[in-house]
Formats: structure tokens, C-alpha cells, sequence
């Protein structure tokens, strides 16, 4: 319905607030990321320099001046942190210690790979979560159980045993896919089952007791007395109750596969900012680890706007 | 809904027989091995209702449910005939069944807030029996609706199709879901307790609809536990007790002169005005031991009100920031040993009335009075230590219980520390109070979830008197029981009032048990006091016109059965 009603302007509020919100984590999550630069240990522009040139000793102060001024560190912390976040609202992300590039370059060759990735899961996750819920639960006790102790089964699994394993079997045993690299959207099937298995596991346990407390609801019965058919109750019904869990899940099973990438990169070799952090974080490279927390935490944010814009679509109940 | 040329059954297996509408031959259902209907028969007429009474666990609705082979997950249903429309349902699977439903028994639900999806308009909802069944093409089906909907009285139709159940009221749910069980044009209707979750006055709109669709040809299965209800609308009465069926017959003989002891005192335990003074239940007085001294010197005894309020205001504020007026310019006066009935529908104010008075919520205006003295606009530190003088006793017992207390710490926690320092006083009290409520004092040791709808109730009513009071605010506090167990706690409630003399505040939306138990009521309407006065005067003839409409919609068993009452 499209009227104009007296709504609108909370309607305005409301996402105002919000968007105001997810400003306020983006911003902490960047602070948090700028003190751990400040906290970290020695003296950052000898640093630098030893990971641009690959040795590790004492540097004069001839030798830092230049790297001094290049990243600012010759400035007072709050000026450091000022410069910092004008940055971050530029979309400069900062300056690589190791490649000597710029952060938002480094990231933005690995991302689509990534996001790939995260993307696919999610999506996968969701397939095997709905056809798995909607075929055993509420169907008694035998068939329900196992369904529910797939679920717990599937959820606890970790990752970098499930990615081996599948790369085990799947790759190198039936050689139904490729080990390392090949082309198109055969090569993401592995990596993205490593990550959706065990979050379809996770989400189907709680789509799982709300879909059967659903199948229980007079309405359903009311459904069935007017002659709809099983599967038209479980769809048209039960399952848009039930979906409601799993999608505020969603947004945090987003973060969960952000780094859940940087196990699947490293076990099936695959580029992404994954292994992008990892080797970051190993080489204190500290700008391209700040710029994926902050990416990171946009992506978040992101998400669950998106998600506080689905929910009214599914349950008219909730105001949007 | 006319569809007079078309059939839907064309096949001559399928076609409509002459005979009754519904015939059934020793049914038997059981769950797990334990069988719960034992072999009923009964037959409906076409163009007739049948009506099937009982109270919770009599196995009338799987024995209706049966009909549409819906009785429940591992029901093993037997019978030697099964017969609708003719049709020998039988042994029919999943696809014949559902066949059957909406097609041929449409089926109304009681509670249509939650029968009906709250997340999809109503209109979608009437559209899917259309679409299962294949009744209209489907451009012909928001029409259809629409015709549907304007057959079930509901005004507007084009604005309520395209509502969901959480933005109608009760009344309109309940006639947008029996629209949907008549999409496909069933020649029976099966309605289950399809009046209980509605006010008064909407369930007489209600019955007038269904009385229609009967007085239209078709076939009404009434599964009620309400004796007005059937009494308004039944041709023939099956009386259900234990899964059998325990009398039958015309509507008028098994109403107005029952054979069976267990129809009449199912009968005799309907309150109204006419039972005021009598006890309603077959079961004795309960002894009550001597009261131990009381705390405070009888109150009231010089006849001034116990508890009292003056021009009582109360506003809360609306989502879209308006105010609405729930509770406006109440008073009354309460005196000992009497009781003030409160009566309204939903929304009336009554409720939100007890809540002042317990001073549970603050008033906007006015004031309340417990014992002469300030009562409401004090600090809450200064009124504790004189609640134990005013109690309540809610609709919904359990949900006031904590679920993993046994009865026993449910009723110490009630028990003032001062009145009784000794954990061996407090025990005495206890074991005092489960008595005084009639109740074995084998459930102390039991939850509150393992006990009945009656024995819960009871517990309510024990730890309310555990603090001596001298006020009983009751909160719809008989509504959820089933008849008998009802007639039971009224009569145990009039015990205690004149063994105490207990003050009540008694709310209920149902006149008869109002008429039956106060000595002076007030009507209560959007907030205000419409009417007041003795029950009998107020309601022989009423002078407003929103009582003459509550008394109207109020169907009382014109001829009640001259019984031998025991007369406390």
C-alpha cells in the first residue's frame, strides 16, 4: 500500500537513527584499529623500513626522517588520528608499510574474489539450510531427529577440517573439481561448501524450532482444514515465520565468513583478502590490516541494514 | 456462493445422495494405543445443526476433526461408518482428504486472531481455499473474495481483504475466517467453540451469521462447550463426556428436561440471574476449619466502604502519539462481604479499573480509598505494608505461578513473615489455606503445570488469602474454566466470602456469572460506567441501550430445568 500516512516521518526517524548507528560502528571499529597502530611495540617508521628492505637493524635518524614525514609519524597522536579519519571519509585507507601503495589498492585486487566467496556461501548456506528444514522437521520423531542431529553435526564441524577433507575427496578422490585454480564458477563450489556447511548446520538449528513451533499454530491447522496441500502449508505459511531467525543470524554469519575466508584462501589457495590479512598481520603490515577491519565493518553494516529492510517484508507486523 | 448450475462433483461415485448430511458409526480414535473416543455415533440432518457439548478433554473436537481426517499426528481413527455427503471416508490418503476439506466440510476454528496467518492479509487467505480447490479462475478470485466476504458481513470488504488479522477486531476475524471456509461452498459447516474468544455481543452477530448459513441449506456441526451457544442454534444435542457420548437428542428435550445427571448438572451449573443464591456445582461445601484470629478488627463493620474510588482517569498513550481514554470518571464503593461486578467487552476499561484500584497503576485523576485512608498516589514504600489487605486472583493462574515451584513454596512465599515468624507457622498457614480452597493437600508437593485448570485456580485462590486480605480484586478469574469447574469455584468464592467476609472486585465480559455473583454491578463501556446498579433491576429491563444490546446478545436457557438445588 502506498498511501501517505502520518508514518512517514517516523519512518524517516527511524532510519535516521540507523544509518546513524551504523556510522557510530564503522567509526569505533576504525578506532580501535588506529590505537592498535599506536600501541604497537618499537619505533613504527624502523619498522617500515625494515620490511621495505627485508633487514631487521637499528636505523639513524637520517635514515627515518623521510619515512617520518611520509606517514606523519613525527606528529602528535590526535593530529595522527584527525588526518587518519579525514582520510577514511576521502576513502583513503591509508598507505601499505611493505608494498608502499596505497591500502584501498591492495584490497580492491583481492576483494571481488572475496566477496565472491561470501556471497556464494551465504547463498549456499541458505539452499541447504531451507530444503533440509523443510524436509524433516515437523515430520515425527524419527525423521525430525536425525534432521536436528545433522544439524549439530554439520554446525560443529571446523572449517579447515571440512575444507581438507572435501578437497580430499572431491578433488583429488573423484576429481570432480579442480585441486588449485581452473575456471568460472567451478573453482568457488569447494571453497564456498567449506565455509556453508557448517553456517547451514548453525542456521537450521534455529529455523529448526521455530519452523516446527510454527507447524504447531492454529493457523497452519486452519490452512490444512481448508485443504492446502503439506508442502503449500510448509511454504506459503510456516516457512516465512521461520525464516525470521536465521535472517538477523545472517547478519552475523557474515562476519563469521569474512573470516572464515582466511582459513578457505589459505586451504584451496585461492586470492582473496583473506590471506591478504594473514600475511599482513605476519608482516605487521598494520595499514592493510586497519583498512580490512574497517572494510570489514562496513560490510556489517551494510548487511544489516539490509536486513532491517527485509524483515518487514516477511513479518508486515515489524515497522519498517 | 450460488452457484446453482455448477456442480463440482461429477463423477456419479461423488455425486450428492439423499440422506443425512454426516453419518457416524461407532468411531473410535486413539494416540499411541490410548484410546480417547469410544465408539460415538450421531448423524446431522441436512439443513440442520448439530450441536456436540462437552468440557475440555470430552474428545468432541478430534471427534470432529475426525471428519476431515485431521484428528492429530499418530491418531489411529476407526469406525464402522464415516459418511459425508454420502461419501465413505474411509481408509481415503492424503489426497482424497484434502479433497474433502474446504470442499465439502468447511471448517471454522475457534480464536480467528490466531487461526487466521497474522503476516498475510485475509483476503490472501480466503483467495488460497480458491486456489486449492480451483473454485474461480484466477482472475475471477479477488471477486470472488469480495463476494465472499460481503456473504460473511463484513463491511468494506475491499479495505478488510487487504488487512491483516492484528488490524481487525475479534468480530470481523472470526466472520473473514468462516468467509474462507466457505470459499468452496461446503454443504457443511464444522464449527469448533467458534463464539468463545469473542465478546458478547459480536458472538450474537456471529450466531446470526451461522444461523443463516443454516437457515441457507446448509449443515452446522456446533462443537461447543457453552450451553447458551447451543441452546441458541443446536436442532439435536450430543452431550460428550469421557470421549462417549453420554445423552442425545432433540435440542429442546435434552436442554430443557435431560435424562442423564451429568447433562443436568452441566445445566444447573450455567450461572445467571436467576441461580443468585443457590449453589451451582453438585459437590458439598467445602468444611472450612476455624478461621485463626484475624489481623485486623472486622473491617467495615460500621459499614463504611472497605476499598473506594472517586472519579478515576486514566490515559495511555497511543503509538501515532494521541491519547486514548481507557479508564473515565469511575467510582464505587466496596463494603465488606459484598460483591461489586464490573462487566464490559475487551477495551471496556475493566481491566485497567482493577489495576488502579490495586494501585498496580497510577491514576491520572481521581483517587482510590482502602479503608478510608490514601491509597493510590502514595509511594509505593508506604503502601506495602498494607497490601496484604487487597489481593487478586488472575484469568491465567499459571502464567502468575513460578513454573519450577511446587505448590507448596507458591503459597509460603504468599505468606506474610510477619503475621507467622516460624517456618512451622508458615507450614500451619499452608496446609490451613490448601484446606480452605477445598484442595487435597497432596498437591503441595506437585507444579503448577502437572495440576488441572480447577485445582490451579484454587491454588490462585489460596495464596490471594494468604495475607488475610480484606479485598479480592478477581480479574476474569472464572473465564478460562470449563462450566463445571466454574460452578465449583463460584460456589467456593461465595463460601469464603461469607465465611470471611471477604470484600470482591469481580471483573468478568460475562453476565451470567456477574448476575449470579455481585450485589451490585457496573457496565462499563470505552472507559465509562454506562450503568449501574442491582443486578436484577439492572438488567430487568435495562435503561441504557448498550446494556439492553449485552442482555439482548446474552442467550440464556429460556426454559432451565427444574432440578432440585442445594441451597447453601
Amino acid at each position: 500500500m502506498t498511501r501517505i500516512s502520518p508514518d512517514q516521518s517516523r519512518w524517516w526517524r527511524r532510519w535516521a537513527g540507523r544509518a546513524g548507528s551504523a556510522v557510530v560502528v564503522v567509526w569505533g571499529a576504525a578506532t580501535v584499529a588506529f590505537l592498535a597502530q599506536l600501541a604497537q611495540p618499537g619505533d613504527r617508521a624502523t619498522a617500515v623500513l625494515n620490511l621495505r628492505t627485508g633487514q631487521t637493524q637499528e636505523r639513524s635518524p637520517d635514515e627515518l626522517a623521510p619515512i617520518n614525514a611520509e606517514y606523519g609519524f613525527d606528529r602528535s597522536a590526535p593530529a595522527q588520528y584527525l588526518e587518519y579519519l579525514t582520510g577514511l571519509l576521502r576513502g583513503d585507507l591509508g598507505t601499505s608499510y611493505q608494498q608502499h601503495r596505497p591500502v584501498w589498492d591492495v584490497v580492491s585486487e583481492q576483494l571481488p574474489g572475496t566477496l565472491a566467496l561470501t556471497g556464494t556461501t551465504l547463498m549456499l548456506a541458505w539452499v541447504l539450510m531451507l530444503a533440509w528444514v523443510l524436509l524433516t522437521a515437523g515430520r515425527g520423531r524419527r525423521i525430525g531427529g536425525w534432521g536436528a542431529a545433522v544439524d549439530s553435526v554439520l554446525a560443529s564441524l571446523p572449517q579447515y577440517w571440512l575444507g581438507v577433507v572435501l578437497l580430499l575427496v572431491f578433488a583429488f578422490g573423484l576429481g570432480w573439481f579442480p585441486v588449485v585454480g581452473g575456471t568460472g564458477p567451478v573453482r568457488i563450489v569447494l571453497p564456498a561448501l567449506t565455509l556453508a556447511l557448517p553456517l547451514a548446520g548453525f542456521l537450521a538449528q534455529s529455523t529448526r524450532t521455530e519452523f516446527e513451533r510454527v507447524l504447531e499454530q492454529p493457523f497452519v491447522l486452519s490452512a490444512r482444514l481448508r485443504g492446502s496441500g503439506d508442502l503449500a502449508v510448509r511454504l506459503r505459511h510456516v516457512l516465512r515465520h521461520a525464516a525470521l531467525a536465521p535472517l538477523t543470524l545472517t547478519g552475523w554469519a557474515l562476519g563469521a565468513t569474512i573470516s572464515g575466508a582466511v582459513i578457505v584462501e589459505t586451504v584451496f589457495a585461492r586470492r582473496g583478502i583473506g590471506r591478504t590479512l594473514v600475511t599482513a598481520v605476519e608482516s605487521q603490515d598494520l595499514p592493510i590490516v586497519t583498512g580490512i577491519v574497517v572494510l570489514t565493518a562496513v560490510a556489517y553494516v551494510v548487511i544489516n541494514l539490509v536486513l532491517d529492510a527485509l524483515y518487514p517484508l516477511l513479518d508486515p507486523r515489524v515497522t519498517p | 456462493m450460488s452457484s446453482a448450475t455448477v456442480t463440482t462433483h461429477p463423477t456419479a461415485a461423488d455425486a450428492p445422495v439423499a440422506g443425512p448430511a454426516v453419518v457416524v458409526e461407532n468411531l473410535r480414535v486413539a494416540f499411541a494405543g490410548r484410546e480417547v473416543v469410544h465408539g460415538i455415533s450421531f448423524a446431522a440432518e441436512r439443513g440442520s445443526c448439530l450441536a456436540i457439548v462437552g468440557e475440555s478433554g470430552s474428545g468432541k473436537s478430534v471427534s470432529a476433526r475426525s471428519l476431515v481426517g485431521l484428528a492429530g499426528p499418530g491418531a489411529e481413527v476407526r469406525a464402522d461408518t464415516l459418511a459425508v455427503g454420502g461419501l465413505d471416508v474411509r481408509g481415503f490418503g492424503e489426497r482424497s482428504w484434502r479433497r474433502v476439506r474446504g470442499d465439502r466440510i468447511g471448517f471454522v476454528l475457534q480464536d480467528a486472531l490466531v487461526s487466521l496467518d497474522p503476516v498475510r492479509p485475509v483476503g490472501r487467505e480466503i483467495a488460497e481455499a480458491l486456489r486449492v480447490h480451483g473454485v474461480v479462475p484466477r482472475s475471477g478470485r479477488r471477486e470472488k473474495v469480495l463476494e465472499l466476504l460481503r456473504d460473511a458481513a463484513v463491511p468494506e470488504p475491499e479495505l478488510r481483504a487487504a488487512q491483516r488479522p492484528g488490524e481487525l477486531s475479534g468480530g470481523l476475524c472470526q466472520r473473514a475466517l468462516i468467509a474462507s471456509a466457505l470459499a468452496a461452498d461446503p454443504d457443511v459447516i464444522v464449527a469448533d467453540e467458534p463464539t468463545t474468544a469473542l465478546d458478547v455481543t459480536v458472538q450474537a452477530q456471529v450466531l446470526e451469521l451461522l444461523a443463516d448459513l443454516k437457515r441457507a441449506g446448509r449443515t452446522i456441526v456446533l462443537i461447543s462447550h457453552d450451553l447458551s451457544v447451543v441452546a441458541h442454534l443446536a436442532d439435536h444435542v450430543l452431550v460428550m463426556a469421557g470421549g462417549r457420548v453420554v445423552e442425545e437428542g432433540p435440542a429442546g428435550q435434552v436442554l430443557g428436561a435431560p435424562r442423564e445427571p451429568y447433562t443436568r448438572a452441566l445445566l444447573q451449573a450455567v450461572p445467571g440471574a436467576g441461580t443468585r443464591g443457590q449453589r451451582l456445582s453438585p459437590a458439598p461445601q467445602v468444611p472450612l476449619p476455624p478461621s485463626p484470629g484475624r489481623r485486623r478488627s472486622a473491617p467495615g463493620a460500621d459499614g463504611s466502604p472497605v476499598l473506594a474510588a472517586h472519579g478515576l482517569v486514566k490515559d495511555f498513550p497511543l503509538p501515532d502519539g494521541g491519547r486514548l481514554r481507557a479508564v473515565d470518571d469511575v467510582g464505587f464503593s466496596l463494603r465488606a462481604g459484598s460483591t461489586l461486578g464490573v462487566v464490559g467487552e475487551s477495551g471496556s476499561g475493566k481491566s485497567t479499573t482493577a489495576r488502579l484500584a490495586l494501585a498496580l497503576e497510577s491514576a491520572d485523576r481521581g483517587s482510590v480509598e482502602l479503608h478510608g485512608a490514601a491509597w493510590s498516589g502514595l509511594a509505593e514504600k508506604h503502601r506495602r505494608g498494607r497490601r496484604g489487605a487487597i489481593s487478586v486472583v488472575s484469568q491465567d493462574p499459571l502464567s502468575s505461578f513460578d513454573p519450577r515451584w511446587s505448590v507448596e513454596q507458591v503459597l509460603l512465599d504468599a505468606v506474610p513473615g510477619a503475621d507467622h515468624p516460624t517456618a512451622a507457622a508458615r507450614r500451619a498457614r499452608v496446609a490451613d489455606l490448601v484446606a480452605r480452597v477445598g484442595l487435597d493437600p497432596a498437591v503441595l508437593g506437585r507444579r503448577p503445570l502437572t495440576l488441572s485448570g480447577g485445582q490451579r485456580q484454587r491454588v490462585a485462590i489460596a495464596r490471594a488469602l494468604a495475607p488475610d486480605p480484606d479485598v479480592v480484586v478477581l480479574d476474569e478469574a472464572v473465564s478460562a474454566l470449563d462450566v463445571s469447574v466454574q460452578a465449583q469455584i463460584l460456589d467456593l468464592l461465595v463460601d469464603l466470602q461469607q465465611a470471611f467476609g471477604l470484600a470482591y472486585l469481580f471483573i468478568s465480559h460475562d453476565l451470567g456469572v456477574i448476575s449470579h455473583l455481585s450485589d451490585h454491578v457496573l457496565v462499563m463501556k470505552d472507559g465509562r460506567v454506562v450503568e449501574e446498579g442491582h443486578p436484577e433491576q439492572l438488567f430487568t429491563p435495562p435503561a441504557d441501550p448498550y446494556t439492553r444490546r449485552l442482555v439482548a446478545s446474552l442467550r440464556r436457557l429460556e426454559t432451565r430445568p427444574a432440578l432440585e438445588r442445594t441451597t447453601p
